[in-house]
């Protein structure tokens, strides 16, 4: 990538520093704008009745009582609300054979959730719906329920889609190489074992919600909406409802966080939109917790049966595995719930240098809640499916686990090259990663003060991960698929009067800090002191068109445009400086709000008083003169499918023999992300994901009773990690920057949650080891363990 | 998650909480610290049509001192608790209150309203059996008085009638020689347990006067008479303990959807061994 090299070594550069995000004050002060605190004139509240079954025919729904409720407004069965919509289809060109059934908001004749809505209520206020939701009379017959993905593909399984035939939604199959050639060898030892990772959701703090307002007088609908594609939303609002895409505006003002959990086709979203229309007045609706846990996508759910074969001297010679995941009743709209199996075909054994591979997945339908795209996608499945696999292989031959990543993870020098897999990757850095990972955790004097504790018979377990995470992804990942997905990003920066610089992009902040990396990035390359610029985001109407912030993009593609729309305008900036000040721009430069003297750093004039002469007198200019203090820029990435960065982490627990617990006593996370732009940030996103994955690894799952009833809906049930059991987590960087942009930097969003429960599988097999126990089961719960040392 | 709508007030004496609750016909409710009270109503698993606020009442406030015992009124919070030297002379409640949930939740739940809910996993029931306290109740017939021991019934259920009130619980203060245990298992800090143990003795070589309530292992605290004899009179070793535990066969332990029953019984046995180790140290 050819461009403005010097960016990073400017004088006000902000690019690298540990800025403080300047929402910060505002947020702690309570001045946040979530969708709940939308107050808006006429504004009427939304609640849902919502099957209680997992799998049930719809005989008749009686809403005459709830109809003559106090302060209800409307109410909408699946029927009302069809008549308003088109249906959607959660399926991709590119994802080939994947099917799902068309859907509508509401169930119309047959619920296929436990939690699916069935009616929607709109009250002058929630407790007025939510009484009137009582009111309603359901007459449902009870079908017989699919919840065992390990029994829903057999021949006399109920079938969720009769027009199908069967359950399978998805199916694929990776090769490369002859695993059963290799795995047959002379000297080669094959380790098989079948991992099982529980349903898990994201839990953000701010539930989802929306208040849709619809101005008949313009053909208006105007969507709040607490997420993370504003553009997508508008599409698909645009689409469904069959409105003009002008006509729909999409404002995403503070996101308390989101996970992947706010991207996706919501029925009682799309439901409030359709309300909002029909009643012609402002709807909010706010899912409450209960509701979240049942109805916010869900993840993980795989079943993974897997095996490595190694030589006595340490040589990965292939990785064979299967995946069977749940999905749920439907393919989620419009990301489809592929997604995360075909990235765990993709990703497994990614960082090895692998001859052999071969993996097949099959995606099924059952009467669970949808799974979707959740935190790093299929990443903690395929990291611990292969580190998990190698650590246990390494047991076998008695080879020491980082000694064995040494010898087979892909030598820094050897880029860009592909995976088994076909992935092409470029500018990773696995070996460097694990050098400097065994250094910070001081890797032998943990293993010494094991053998010591031993001894005592205190049970303490070293685990690793190498790993790679996908991010910045281009158009191959959903546009080329056919999902009104946007994979490039705008950015727009432009001089105010005063000096100021205000811009706007089209990623979204959703509490990460987006907002500030955008204001470094503009700061810097434009040269204006970073208290100086406004940051726009989260508006179809006011920003430019993008894809908005998921899949690790924010930073390095977002990232990029600004950069680019930043340098532009200090280009265009420059030109008139030039004409005014009679010199040539490249005798020019700005730095801290002012036009200086490129070589001495002498000021010659504010960007304020440029500004104001191009605005208020611009008869002090030669006519032929056009300035433009306004510059818009565009990027996606293309040469690569996706930008891949690397790390490798590492564990240290202890556990608790005799009550299965697990305390995790520290965690390293070494993470090249290419450049990194603000080092407070990308810390503490590595930090929040690792404390994600560690609440996948130990704590959080979804339970679902043989009926398809889910058992654990409020925060005590389903537990989540907390500040006090959570251990110091010591975060280092590796930066080799992206060949793919100028900026050079990389995603970093979800490395943590994707590597972290490899890690302490890991670390908790190589406590209970000398036991003769071990636990491929996630979370690694209490009893759990307990199970794994009786077996033992 | 809206409760239903419902009437409030809030009564300046007990009297008038009395009167309110005996106008209602079973359909008011005390309101307390409202941090299991509001969340109840909030997922409509309870409906009162009236709430009466009990934190006007000066009657069901404050610590004091009378004799050996020290009398905590109703609505003394586990903050006050925490604050006030006078506990200091029951330690086994100091011991157990960081454990209770969190600040937050401190700073509003009150001892009271942990009594009268009678939730199975909490730790006021079981140390108030453990005690030998003495339950405090006022209703439209006049006070009375229930010793712990047979104060909780089952799940969420007491001796305490729906149009009484409970106004304080006395607690006896430690006396010389007297020691005390406490451990629970929990995952994270401040949840409910997945079973404690409380222990009172009098004596440690041998063990004397022992008492041992155990909390979230059944439908409500207990204790259990054979248990306790089994152990008294022994060291408290390893070998007395395991001797002892099968007399817990006389609690129902319940399983759910973190351990099963069995678990829950070994939990039991693993919290009373550490409570009792780090009490004989
Ligand atoms: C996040 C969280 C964690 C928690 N963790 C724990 C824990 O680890 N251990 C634990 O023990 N508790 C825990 N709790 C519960 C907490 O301790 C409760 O506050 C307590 O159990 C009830 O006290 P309250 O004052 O809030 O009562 P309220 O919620 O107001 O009332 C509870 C019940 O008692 C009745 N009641 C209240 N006062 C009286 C009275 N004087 N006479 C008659 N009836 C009365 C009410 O009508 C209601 O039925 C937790 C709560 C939360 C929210």
């Amino acid at each position: 990538m050819t461009g403005p090299a010097t960016i990073f070594d400017r004088p006000n550069t902000y690019i690298g520093k540990p800025e403080p995000r300047a929402d910060a004050a505002r947020l702690l002060q309570g001045r946040g704008r979530y969708v709940d605190d939308l107050n808006l004139p006429r504004m009427v509240h939304a609640a849902f009745v919502r099957s209680p079954h997992a799998h049930a025919r719809i005989r008749a729904i009686d809403v005459t009582e709830a109809r003559a409720a106090p302060g209800v407004l409307a109410v909408y069965t699946g029927a009302d609300i069809a008549a308003e919509v088109t249906p959607y289809v959660g399926t991709l060109t590119h994802m080939a054979g994947l099917r799902s059934a068309p859907q509508y908001p509401l169930a119309v004749d047959v619920a296929r959730w436990q939690g699916e809505p069935l009616v929607m209520v709109v009250a002058r206020s929630r407790a007025q719906a939510e009484d009137a939701c009582d009111l309603i009379d359901a007459d449902l017959e009870e079908l017989e329920a699919v919840c065992d993905q390990e029994t829903a593909l057999s021949p006399d399984s109920p079938l969720i889609h009769e027009e199908f035939g069967s359950n399978l939604a998805w199916e694929r199959l990776v090769e490369a190489g002859d695993v059963d050639t290799a795995f047959a060898a002379p000297g080669v030892t094959v380790v098989e074992r079948t991992f099982r990772f529980g349903r898990h959701t994201g839990v953000t703090l701010e539930s989802r919600g929306t208040v849709c307002d619809y101005d008949p007088s313009e053909n208006q609908l105007t969507m709040y909406y607490s997420g993370q594609a504003p553009h997508m939303m508008q599409v698909i609002l645009s689409k469904h409802l069959g409105l003009p895409e002008e006509d729909v505006r999409v404002i995403s003002n503070d996101v308390g966080g989101s996970f992947g959990i706010k991207i996706h086709t919501y029925g009682d979203e799309i439901a409030a939109a359709v309300a909002a229309r029909m009643l012609r007045r402002p709807v909010k609706f706010i899912a409450d917790r209960m509701e979240s846990f049942m109805t916010d996508i869900h993840a993980r759910d795989h079943v993974v049966t897997a095996r490595i074969g190694v030589t006595a001297e340490g040589n990965i010679v292939g990785i064979d595995m299967d995946d069977l995941t749940g999905i749920g009743p439907f393919s989620m709209y419009p990301r489809t719930s592929a997604i995360e199996c075909n990235q765990v075909l993709n990703l497994t054994g990614a960082p090895y240098a692998l001859q052999n591979y071969r993996a097949r997945g099959r995606v099924v339908f059952q009467n669970k809640m949808l799974m979707c795209q959740y935190r790093a996608v299929g990443h903690p499945i395929a990291m611990a499916v292969a580190d998990g696999l190698l650590e246990e292989a390494g047991r076998a031959i008695g080879m020491d686990p980082v000694a064995l990543r040494k010898k087979n993870l892909m030598a820094d020098d050897s880029y860009p090259r592909q995976s088994a897999s076909g992935m092409k990757l470029d500018d990773l850095s696995h070996q460097k990663a694990i050098t400097k990972l065994t250094e910070i955790m001081d890797y032998d004097a943990l293993r010494t003060d094991q053998a010591e504790a031993r001894k005592r018979g205190v049970y303490r377990g070293i685990g690793l991960v190498s790993m790679v995470e996908v991010t910045n992804p281009s158009p191959m990942f959903y546009g080329i698929g056919g999902a009104p997905i946007a994979s490039q990003d705008g950015a727009t920066a432009r001089l105010d009067a005063g000096g100021a610089l205000h811009v706007a992009s089209s990623i979204t902040e959703q509490g990460q800090g987006t907002n500030a990396i955008l204001a470094q990035i503009a700061a810097g390359v434009f040269g204006v002191p970073i208290d100086r610029v406004r940051v726009t985001t989260g508006d179809t109407r006011n920003v430019p068109y993008g894809g908005g912030t998921w899949a690790s993009r924010g930073a390095g593609i977002g990232g990029e445009a600004m950069l680019q729309a930043a340098h532009a305008l200090r280009d265009q900036v420059l030109e008139v400086a030039g004409t005014l000040l009679q010199t040539t721009p490249e005798a020019l430069d700005i730095r801290d709000g002012n036009v200086v003297d490129a070589g001495t750093g002498a000021e010659r004039m504010t960007l304020a008083d440029l500004a104001r002469t191009v605005y208020y007198r611009g008869n002090e200019l030669p006519s032929d003169t056009k300035p433009e203090l306004i510059a818009t820029r565009h990027y996606r990435v293309t040469d690569f499918p996706f930008v891949f960065t690397n790390g490798a982490m590492a564990a240290h627990v202890e556990v608790d023999i005799e009550t299965g617990f697990v305390k995790v006593l520290h965690f390293w996370a070494v993470e090249d992300c290419g450049r990194v732009i603000n080092p407070m940030l990308v810390d503490e996103q590595v930090r929040g994901g690792v404390v994600q994955g560690i609440g996948g690894a130990l704590y959080e799952e979804c339970l679902y009773s043989p009926e398809g009833q889910l058992l654990n809906t409020t925060m005590a049930d389903y537990i989540v990690p907390m500040a006090a059991e959570m251990p110091d987590i010591t975060v280092a960087h590796i930066e080799t920057p992206s060949k793919t942009s100028v900026l050079g930097a990389k995603g970093a969003g979800e490395a943590g949650t994707g590597g972290a429960p490899a890690a302490i599988l890991n670390a908790v097999n190589d406590a209970l080891s000398p036991l003769g126990a071990s636990l491929w089961q996630m979370p690694m719960t209490p009893q759990r363990v307990l199970t794994a040392l009786s077996e033992g | 998650m809206k409760a239903p709508d419902f009437d409030y007030c809030r009564p300046g004496t007990l009297a008038e909480a009395l009167s309110l609750l005996a106008g209602a016909d079973g359909e008011a409710q005390p309101l307390a610290g409202g941090q299991s009270l509001m969340p109840m109503m909030n997922f409509r698993v309870a409906a009162p049509e009236i709430l009466v606020d009990l934190a006007g009442i000066p009657e069901l406030r404050g610590i004091a001192r009378q004799g050996d015992m020290l009398r905590i009124g109703a609505m003394t919070t586990y903050r006050e608790l925490q604050d006030d030297p006078a506990l200091q002379a029951v330690p086994l409640i100091a011991m157990a209150l960081p454990h209770i949930a969190h600040d937050a939740v401190r700073n509003r739940g009150t001892i009271g309203g942990s009594l009268a809910l009678a939730d199975a996993a909490a730790e006021m029931p079981a140390l108030m059996m453990t005690l030998n306290a003495v339950i405090e109740l006022a209703g439209p017939d006049g006070p009375r008085e229930v010793p712990a021991t047979e104060f909780f019934l089952g799940y969420y259920e007491t001796a305490c009638e729906p149009d009484e009130l409970l106004v304080a619980v006395r607690v006896p203060v430690a006396q010389p020689g007297e020691v005390f245990g406490f451990h629970e298992l929990v995952q994270r800090h401040g949840d409910y347990a997945m079973a404690g143990v409380a222990i009172r003795a009098t004596g440690v070589a041998p063990i004397a006067g022992l008492a041992v309530g155990f909390f979230g292992v059944s439908d409500r605290a207990l204790r259990v008479p054979a248990f306790e004899e089994a152990l008294t009179g022994t060291d408290g070793s390893e070998a007395a303990i395991a001797a002892a535990l099968p007399k817990l066969d006389a609690i129902e332990f319940e399983g759910d959807t973190k351990i099963s029953a069995e678990t829950r019984r070994h939990y039991a046995g693993v919290a009373l061994k550490r409570a009792l180790k780090e009490m004989l140290a």
